[in-house]
């Protein structure tokens, strides 16, 4: 596959480096010259020295012939307009964009860039899995939709711990989709009964995510 | 008219002083800068003394930001900082969140004001709409161009017997 990387700062590299090594063609765009003449030194002759946020740059680069551009400054407006321009002017088929502040992601996903990458919420999931309690996880978000997938263990003291599935105050849209009890799955319907140890997964809007945090904890 | 104006530069302070000497309710944003070496009073030094209207530090592409500076009853944005991407992006909250009926960005770059108005974001240039005034005094509209002219020196006259505002 044919991947555009814009920005070769530290993800950038690496991400490149990592494609590279899987047998992809990947071009990297740095509007840096010191910068990319030393990826172009590590990487060989893969770098093209210009502003990745310009249309012209993203024609040279052949973004049109491209599978994907992943957008990967440090910059969130600059990784937005990257994606905007790519879709719109080149139509690159995918377009994946890197959101340094967490609160960008139901942003951007207004605005038409469905697939976003936030580090620190990718943190926050590994950190919240090691947690003993297991607690609450938002585990994925849904592709072309602004919903997402969450995993929560009900606790001792929560206030679904014994109650129905109808009784959970779920804000609108959102939906129980099963439960894993004891390691297996199990379907789940509004007479379902709750019990303490049980992980329920809940499909819902991404930005409704802190009401379902409420309803499951209180 | 309620007017939210995001980046207070040389533009944004004019702009802003103009229409709240006018009369409308006018909130400015403009980002906190990093750089120690700036102090305060700094951040809004382009606004006239005279203005009084709402001053916000902080980020015109944060929706809590922009809720403090009255977007949701605003009815009308403008970005004028001085990056494109986040006058696009601010541009965009404002239509496609908040439904701002008008929102006008400023972005040099004339392939990206051309791409962004084509998708239905208001955009223009300070590129093509200077080198189109300057143009037309030269070429043939020296009428519009004149016009024009004497509408700016009238508002340039306005504005710089302000004295700066220390905030």
């Amino acid at each position: 596959m044919y991947f555009v990387v814009a920005g070769a700062g530290e993800v950038g590299f690496h991400l490149s480096q990592a494609l590279l090594e899987a047998g992809h063609e990947v071009t990297v765009i740095e509007a840096d010259r010191r910068r990319a003449n030393f990826v172009q030194e590590k990487l060989g002759s893969i770098v093209m020295n210009a502003p990745a946020d310009e249309g012209r740059a993203q024609m040279e680069a052949g973004c049109s012939r491209a599978d994907a551009l992943i957008a990967v400054t440090g910059d969130d407006a600059k990784n937005l307009v990257i994606c905007q321009l790519a879709k719109i002017r080149c139509r690159t088929p995918r377009v994946i964009a890197r959101v340094n502040n967490p609160k960008n992601e139901i942003v951007f996903k207004t605005l038409g860039i469905d697939e976003t990458i936030s580090s620190t919420r990718v943190l926050m999931n590994v950190i919240e899995q090691e947690l003993p309690s297991g607690g609450f996880m938002p585990l994925m978000s849904l592709a072309g939709s602004a919903n997402e997938l969450i995993e929560a263990e009900i606790a001792i003291g929560t206030p679904p711990a014994g109650k129905t599935v109808s009784s959970l105050r779920l804000p609108s849209g959102a939906m129980v989709g099963g439960i894993i009890r004891k390691g297996k799955l199990m379907h789940a319907d509004d007479e379902t009964k709750l019990e303490i140890g049980d992980r329920i997964m809940v499909f819902s809007p991404t930005a409704s995510e802190s009401e379902v945090r409420k309803a499951l904890f209180g | 008219m309620n007017v939210v104006i995001v980046g207070c530069g040389r533009v944004g302070g004019f702009l802003a002083g103009l229409l709240d000497s006018e009369g409308h309710r006018v909130s400015v944003v403009d980002i906190a800068s990093t750089s120690p070496a700036r102090a305060e009073r700094a951040w809004f030094q382009h606004l006239p003394s005279s203005f009084k209207g709402e001053t916000i530090l902080g980020d015109g592409t944060d929706l809590e930001i922009l809720r403090q500076a009255g977007i949701e009853r605003a009815d009308a944005l403008l970005a004028l900082t001085e990056g494109d991407n986040r006058n696009l992006m601010c541009a965009q909250i404002a239509h496609k969140i908040f439904g701002v009926k008008q929102v006008i960005a400023k972005v040099n770059d004339p392939v990206r004001a051309q791409t962004y108005r084509e998708m239905g974001i208001n955009t223009f240039s300070r590129t093509t709409i200077l080198g189109t005034l300057l143009h037309a005094m030269l070429q043939e509209d020296r009428e519009v161009g004149e016009v024009l002219m004497r509408k700016a020196l009238a508002h340039e006259a306005e504005m710089v017997h302000e004295p700066v505002k220390a905030r």
